[in-house]
């Protein structure tokens, strides 16, 4: 029940963060992806599971607001916390660089699949242009992001573990 | 034994697999749904209105404060400068004005006589705040801090200052999705304003940068349109009221048949600075008899 609530709070504050905040603080007009981090390290902190759903419910938010209909994002979001959620057992907390490349693939994952199916299919077939404008840029500043974020998120997760392994001790 | 088969005082577990089978079609299914229909945006717009959109607003407010603090700073040894300036400019305005008050009276008496249609400042319009950005960077859409509470509805054209921004794409009860004219998937149908042909102007990521959108398909056998003519809505638009100013072009060049023109339109609206936008309560396609 704390996990539910505490998840949830995560994904509104990520999405108001960036669809507010993150605008003011764009460099050349882009925004970090926040959503893909929070899916991301879920999937892989808690394995396929908790990633697809947290995944499904962020694309959902992004779907009503910003898509053009309603289940594309969402899709999207939740193959990539289920992905993410294949590498929960290779995962070690103290590990850094796991997290950055996989966050670093997702969001680049992220970027090739908007740009093949919004635009590739819509006959905009310049790729090097929207890879070095749209992706790379986007890809640089979710990393910076992550660095400040994702600890926070491994804290939140550790301190939310440690209070289920108590209440759960009780029981025994 | 298949492992979603529930087995006395077992807790029941449903594994990922099968989850994201079940929730991929639940999407697609979604997808296609609401591909040209709007059948869950009611109840899923109205639950996301009343979660999210508060949050918004104030996130938004405090944001805009902040910033507009900090550039008043900025501004200040800009504005001593640009006030004596402006003291110069007053008095040339205003023999300016006398001018055209005289011409204006002329106007008046013109148009009563052709009988011409309302102007835009004449439509009733509602102003709105701009609450949240587009989470993505691929498209340029924002949200409003109004919507069917206060009888907004789809397809009603956005404006800010005097140009045109775009139309309402989805609303909730008290949010609106306006896409941007200057968004990636956007047309409107134009014309210029001096010899009334018509063309298509279109949004472009790759164009964002440079600050100007594009144009085509204009016919121009004349060759009378000249670069820094006004560009308005069309009276063909479906979508957009006739007459808003869209903006101004900068570029023009021969396509290659030979037959029509394309080229580059500069907006009359600053899109990066939008904070209040203006929406006119009139749809193109009301039902009158």
């Amino acid at each position: 029940m704390k996990r539910f609530l505490i998840t949830t709070v995560l994904i509104f504050i990520c999405f108001l963060l960036q669809c507010t905040v993150f605008h003011t603080l764009a460099f050349g007009g882009i925004v970090p992806n926040l959503l893909i981090v929070l899916t991301a390290s879920f999937g892989f902190m808690r394995g396929e599971k908790t990633g697809l759903l947290i995944g499904f419910f962020c694309g959902l938010l992004v779907d009503i607001f910003f898509g053009n209909t309603i289940g594309f994002y969402a899709l999207l979001y939740m193959y990539i916390g289920y992905i993410n959620g294949k590498f929960c057992t290779i995962f070690y907390p103290q590990d850094i660089k796991l997290p950055i490349a996989l966050i670093l693939g997702s969001d680049c994952f992220y970027g090739l699949i908007c740009y093949v199916i919004m635009f590739l299919l819509r006959s905009r077939f310049d790729f090097r242009y929207y890879f070095v404008h749209i992706i790379l840029p986007e890809i640089v500043y979710t990393i910076v992001v992550t660095i400040f974020l994702y600890p926070l998120i491994l804290w939140i997760n550790t301190g939310l573990e440690r209070s289920e392994l108590r209440s759960g001790k009780k029981f025994v | 034994m298949s492992p979603i088969v529930k087995r006395k005082g077992e807790k029941f577990t449903l594994p990922g697999k099968y989850l994201l089978f079940i929730l991929t079609i639940l999407c697609t299914g979604m997808v296609l749904l609401t591909f040209n229909t709007t059948v869950f945006s009611g109840p899923l717009s109205a639950v996301a209105g009343y979660t999210v959109v508060p949050f918004e607003e104030g996130i938004s407010s405090v944001g805009s404060w902040l910033a507009n603090r900090s550039e008043e700073l900025v501004q200040i040894r800009d504005l001593i400068a640009e006030n004596e300036k402006l003291k110069q400019q007053l008095d040339d305005l205003t023999i300016e004005n006398t001018r055209l008050q005289q011409d204006r009276y002329e106007l008046t008496n013109l148009r009563e006589l052709y009988s011409l249609d309302a102007q835009y400042d004449e439509y009733e319009k509602t102003g709105a705040r701009i609450i949240a950005r587009d989470s993505g960077n691929w498209f340029h859409s924002f949200v409003i801090n109004k919507g069917s509470a206060d009888g907004i509805a789809v397809d009603m054209n956005v404006m800010a200052g005097s140009g045109l921004v775009g139309r309402i794409v989805d609303v909730g009860p008290n949010w609106a999705k306006v896409k941007a004219i200057i968004a990636d998937d956007s047309n409107v149908s134009a014309m210029v304003l001096s010899s009334s042909d018509n063309m298509i102007v279109s949004g472009n990521l790759k164009l964002y940068a440079s600050g100007v959108i594009e144009f085509e398909q204009l016919v121009d056998s004349d060759n009378v349109v000249v670069e820094g003519d006004k560009i308005v809505t069309s009276n063909i638009s479906d979508k957009y009221l006739p007459g808003i100013l869209v903006g101004y072009i900068s570029t023009i060049n021969q396509d290659a048949n030979n037959l029509t023109k394309s080229g580059y339109v500069t907006p009359a609206v600053d899109f990066e600075h939008l904070e209040e936008v203006l929406v006119i309560m009139q749809l193109k396609q009301s039902i009158e008899d």
